[in-house]
């Protein structure tokens, strides 16, 4: 393909391909301090036109690769990044194999892990964020990975991809942050993604032991209750998308989890009140 | 060399794979992915020196397809008991059939659908028996359905939800609009056991088939796993039978498929060395054209000079419909497109 | 006409993983998680690797009469599910 990219990002190895050069440039801008990556991929990621000339007039990019779903819609060249980071997540919803896959964030401090998992709006993104101000290391924002074999939690630090209010939020609370292009008009709204700090890209290959599981409700006044082991691993299996691609790996990886780890929803009104609620758990 | 070739290369002579650099690997895993051939290019690699990122990648592939063949002979089983007392033994066609019969052919094969052979005059039970045990049909639509039944070689495809497989209930291996018309009861008397109440179509008849398929049916998508099926098929029987190549030139006759099943000989020796009579080796003109649309994947897996695919596509239809119906059939395609949208 | 008969897979075909309410169980055969009552392990214990008529399998557990269609009424979910097989 014209333009090509290749990045690493934890455990796994992307290979990028784009007919035009803004996605990949905007690429590049944004894993600036990932490691590169020019070997043999672990997954490969298309940015294709419909037809040769529609490269040019009226471009709208569509996303392929190893894994495609037949009725994804085509985005606008302008939002070619965002075609790139929904190819790569695509790749990993679909095609990922090696670690169980949980639809979740997790944040790590002195070797242990906190993953948090919920529903899209739930807020686990923009905390996991946000609770990197307070000294915890974010290992991921979308996708949790679970070694089958060790039970541990690999990072997969991609860049958290925030929404409307949640931009500003984190703006200020991370001053320092890297940030990508302002995407407005996207079909979720304003989106904008934010580059993890430091300590999460250093720690990027650093696996973590899975003790806190988390449901938060972001938006209720502070509060937390208990969750059993069959509930949390009912959850989990619907959060997971290739529990049942692993079999009996995944079986065996979800049961030890959610029998070894203390389990708790939480509903908060703020991220001061989460990190409290996190740190009395933990 | 394309990648696809490297690939097709690399499957029938395994050493092969110590040469590649890390970008002709790339390439290939690619190609592999989209023709559904990465599970059986990890067997076929296994235990082979390889670097780190492509052992790891191939270790999952592998996986992968145990899982897919878990399932798939999971599925054979609950259609069985579905079908006790209907049809016995239940017999299997393509991926499923490969599985549970242990041949070379299903080592890491990917499997879609659960397709099996049913007489004609158990179709009727069969269907009912399959809609009392959990299986629905996938679309309801009166023109589909009245199509299926009067013209194609199968059930209208049926789901079962819960399990999320599908099911292809075929009476004979080709619809019956073809003009190829391969004898169906002579199938079903053939069929040999496999064990757990199953059964597949006959050494002969399985090659006559996977055949027919690679080439009458579909655009040649798909195409180059399907000719691995018979390069895999062609040579686990001839080891096992030495009059094997005669009966089955004889069986293709019986079933109006010489052409087709000499040219997926012809085919299969020019892609995996596949060891054919010599009489059956030597390319025709034509057989270029095949060979270029089974290869065209580029390092990117993109497929590369869509003209020639369409190309096929036209012909394939052509092949399985005569003109009169098939404008039809487009033509109430087209309108019902029109209305919805 | 004789009397309808089940049988569970053998012990080593599943995994059992109780988890506080609920018992997971993985069926190696279909690569399926079944969520089960407490209960139904007991039962797939019973019926492992040998056909018994719903007699036998009340006899097993010493249950006293009377609660025949509670236990027909498992057994066919377990059927639909695959876990079981009536013959």
């Amino acid at each position: 393909m014209r333009h090509v990219f290749g990045v690493r990002v934890g455990p796994v190895a992307f290979r990028i391909g784009s007919a035009w050069r803004a996605p990949v440039e905007q690429l590049r801008t944004l894993y600036r301090d990932y490691p590169a990556h020019d070997g043999v991929p672990d997954f490969t990621v298309r940015l294709e036109a419909a037809r040769p000339w529609r490269r040019f007039v009226r471009p709208s990019v569509h996303i392929r690769g190893d894994f495609v779903i037949p009725d994804a819609a085509p985005l606008p060249l302008a939002q070619g990044l965002l075609a790139a980071e929904m190819g790569m997540n695509l790749q990993m919803a679909l095609g990922q194999r090696r670690f169980l896959l949980l639809h979740a964030a997790a944040v790590e401090r002195d070797g242990r892990a906190v993953i948090m998992t919920g529903e899209s709006g739930a807020g686990k993104s923009t905390l996991a964020a946000l609770l990197q101000a307070r000294g915890w290391r974010l290992m991921a924002d979308e996708f949790v990975l679970v070694e089958p074999a060790t039970g541990l939690v690999h990072p997969f630090p991609r860049p958290v991809s925030l929404k409307n209010a949640a931009i500003d939020v984190a703006r200020a609370a991370l001053p320092d942050a890297l940030w990508g292009p302002l995407m407005r008009d996207t079909p979720k709204g304003a989106i904008r993604h934010l580059v993890p700090g430091a300590a999460a890209l250093a720690g990027a290959e650093t696996p973590a032991e899975p003790v806190l599981l988390l449901f938060p409700r972001y938006g209720l006044p502070a509060e937390q209750r208990p969750v059993g082991a069959g509930e949390a691993f009912v959850r989990l299996t619907q959060a997971s998308t290739n529990y049942v691609g692993l079999g009996e790996r995944g079986f065996t990886a979800l049961t030890r989890l959610v029998t070894d780890v203390t389990r708790a929803a939480i509903d908060y009104p703020d991220t001061d009140s989460a990190a409290e609620l996190i740190e009395a758990l933990w | 060399m394309t990648p696809a070739r490297t690939l097709a290369a690399v499957l029938a002579d395994p050493s092969a794979a110590e040469a590649l650099t890390p970008g002709a690997w790339a390439a290939v895993l690619a190609v592999a992915q989209a023709e559904q051939l990465i599970g059986t290019l990890a067997v076929r690699l296994d235990g082979l020196p390889l670097p780190a990122r492509v052992a790891a990648l191939l270790h999952d592939a592998q996986a992968t397809a145990l899982e897919g063949r878990r399932q798939a002979l999971w599925e054979a089983e609950m259609a069985r008991r579905a079908l006790a007392g209907i049809v016995e033994p239940l017999i299997l066609l393509k991926g499923t059939a490969f599985v549970a019969a242990g041949l070379a052919a299903g080592q890491g094969r990917s499997i879609g659908d659960l397709d099996i052979l049913v007489p004609r005059d158990r179709l009727d039970a069969a269907e009912t028996a399959l809609l009392a045990h959990g299986w629905m049909w996938v679309k309801p639509d009166p023109y589909d359905d009245a199509y299926y039944r009067r013209w194609m070689h199968e059930l209208p495809p049926l789901i079962h939800p819960e399990r999320d497989r599908m099911i292809d209930v075929h009476h004979t291996i080709l619809p019956l609009t073809a003009r190829l018309r391969p004898e169906a009861g002579k199938l079903v008397a053939d069929a040999v056991p496999i064990g757990g109440g199953l059964a597949m179509l006959s050494p002969t008849d399985v090659v006559v088939h996977a055949a027919i398929h690679l080439f009458a049916d579909g655009d040649l998508s798909g195409g180059l796993r399907n000719l691995w099926d018979i390069d895999r098929l062609l040579r686990e029987y001839a080891e096992a039978d030495g009059g094997y190549w005669p009966s089955l030139a004889t069986r293709s006759a019986d079933h109006g498929a010489v052409a087709v099943v000499a040219r997926a000989m012809r085919l299969a020796h020019a892609l995996f060395g596949t060891p054919v009579p010599q009489d059956s080796q030597r390319l025709r003109l034509s057989d270029r054209l095949f060979l270029r649309c089974l290869l065209a994947r580029d390092g990117w897996a993109r497929e590369s000079r869509k003209l020639t695919r369409l190309g096929f596509y036209i012909r394939s239809h052509w092949m399985r419909m005569p003109p009169a119906m098939l404008a039809r059939h487009l033509w109430i395609k087209w309108r019902k497109g029109a209305s919805a949208g | 006409m004789s009397a309808t008969r089940y049988r569970a897979p053998p012990a080593d075909a599943l995994v059992i993983a109780p988890l506080d309410e609920i018992v997971a169980v993985f069926h190696r055969a279909s690569g399926i998680t079944h969520l089960v009552g407490p209960e139904i392990p007991d039962l797939l214990d019973v019926l492992a690797a040998q056909w018994l008529t719903a007699d036998a399998i009340e006899a097993a557990f010493e249950q006293v009469e009377g609660d025949r269609s509670a236990l027909i009424a498992t057994l066919d979910e377990l059927v639909a599910a695959g876990l079981v097989e009536r013959g």
